[in-house]
């Protein structure tokens, strides 16, 4: 509710171009499903599919559009005098074009509606944070009750995979990744909002955040010699002719697992989008008589991505701690075997390090 | 049979072929955990919570051929 709000002052604040298609047709799917994600997409589908019209032509290009980035925000609004329900903000104009400066660099910096989006998400998280942390209380109710259930629901995943004792340095992190990620899932599902971390550069960004996160606690556990000892992945130096194969492999071993997740996340969320796109756009291409098939299987697909969204995040959070674990844990075997035998310490080395290294599926 | 027409051929060959490939795995996946809740009803809930995160992470693995797909699919 407070979202659509904000779209709609936002839309009538910023000042919009109307439309390139100027006929709006009334919709036999909006009037029916008023107030659906779904037919306020079919709206904008008939105003950007029609042939002639604006800029888009075919299925391809109105589903590309909808999913991938760009410097224009489509909220409802009015522009050109009338109410319109997608008037185009050009970020590009209203913010004149952020360029940062490196040197002889120009790096364009220019808001768009994915970053948009983030702050959007951003925003709604810290405000709701803000507003649930306020009524603290011995015995939580309530809102606040909920919140502290979910953080705890990730710091029991944190202990899971970390352990008890050094849990508790990485649950702000993980907490932040876990509702960060919810909320950009779940703002892509209402209407007028787009997925951010449909975007793969979003999510390189969470990626980047658990390696650097993962690679910090390697390295604070074990030391630095410690950690480029383990890049060897286990092999003594006795066997030190084998280590140009294993230090390049276990080096790039390093950046599979980041991989999975970026594409994991992404690809989850950008299919689901495709997926209700595609169904909706078979309403114009073969006829505006399977609209209700269409649109019921589209709702079905919807309520899957809202279970995704939860999922993804979830997955991502516990996969993030699972890494930082599983770097932590050889610092403790270590300890042990170091005050244990010299020679062969080795050797069950190179078992636990290959048993403790997750599937990259 | 120019280039691109094999790729939106093999785009499409390939998106059935990774459903393929995700239907068995999954459904073996669902398969196991109904036989472990009905042999074990108490642990039901374990099961269904690891069932989720097996099929998610599945699911992933097939979505890296999905991309694939996409990138051939949308290409000019």
């Amino acid at each position: 509710m407070t979202l659509a709000a904000a779209a709609l002052a936002l839309g009538l604040a910023l000042g919009q171009h109307p439309p390139e298609a100027t006929p709006s047709r009334p919709d036999a799917e909006a009037a029916a499903h008023a107030g659906t994600h779904e037919a306020h997409e079919a709206a904008a589908h008939e105003n950007a599919g029609e042939a002639g019209h604006g800029e888009h032509h075919s299925l391809p290009e109105v589903m590309m559009h909808h999913v991938s980035n760009g410097t224009e925000l489509e909220l409802p609004g009015i522009c050109g005098g009338s109410f319109e329900w997608n008037c185009r903000i050009d970020l590009r104009e209203k913010t004149g074009g952020w360029v940062l400066n490196l040197g002889g660099v120009k790096i364009d910096m220019t808001p768009t509606k994915h970053l948009v989006m983030l702050w959007v998400a951003a925003a709604v998280l810290t405000l709701l944070l803000i507003f649930v942390s306020s009524r603290r209380a011995i015995v939580p109710s309530g809102l606040y009750n909920f919140f502290e259930m979910l953080v705890q629901f990730v710091r029991d995943i944190a202990v899971a995979n970390i352990g008890k004792n050094d849990a508790d340095r990485f649950v702000p992190y993980l907490a932040s990744a876990f509702f960060f990620i919810l909320f950009a899932n779940l703002l892509g599902l209402l209407p007028f909002m787009a997925t951010a971390t449909a975007n793969i550069s979003v999510t390189v960004a969470f990626a980047l955040f658990t390696f650097f996160v993962t690679q910090y606690a390697a390295i604070k556990a074990q030391g630095v010699g410690g950690y480029l000892k383990h890049l060897t992945g286990g092999v003594p130096p006795s066997l030190a002719w084998l280590w140009p194969i294993m230090i390049p492999v276990e080096f790039m071993g390093l950046f599979t697992k980041p991989f999975a997740l970026t594409v994991r996340l992404f690809a989850n969320m950008v299919a689901g989008h495709f997926v209700i796109l595609a169904l909706l756009g078979l309403i114009f291409t073969i006829s505006v008589f399977v609209a209700p098939v269409s649109v019921a299987l589209a709702l079905a697909i919807f309520l899957l991505e809202l279970f995704v969204a939860f999922v993804q995040a979830y997955i991502f959070t516990m996969l993030s701690a699972l890494f930082i674990g599983a770097g932590l844990v050889h610092h403790d075997e270590h300890h042990d075997e170091e005050h244990g035998h010299a020679a062969e310490g080795d050797a069950p080395h190179a078992s636990h390090v290959a048993g403790k290294v997750p599937g990259h599926g | 049979m120019n280039a691109l027409s094999l790729g939106y051929l093999a785009a499409g060959l390939g998106a059935g072929m990774a459903v393929i490939g995700v239907g068995l795995g999954i459904g073996r996946l669902a398969a196991a955990a109904m036989e472990g809740s009905a042999r074990q009803p108490t642990a039901a809930n374990d099961i269904r919570t690891s069932m989720i995160i097996a099929a998610a992470l599945i699911e992933g693995a097939t979505l890296f051929a999905i991309v694939v797909c996409l990138l051939l699919a949308i290409s000019k």
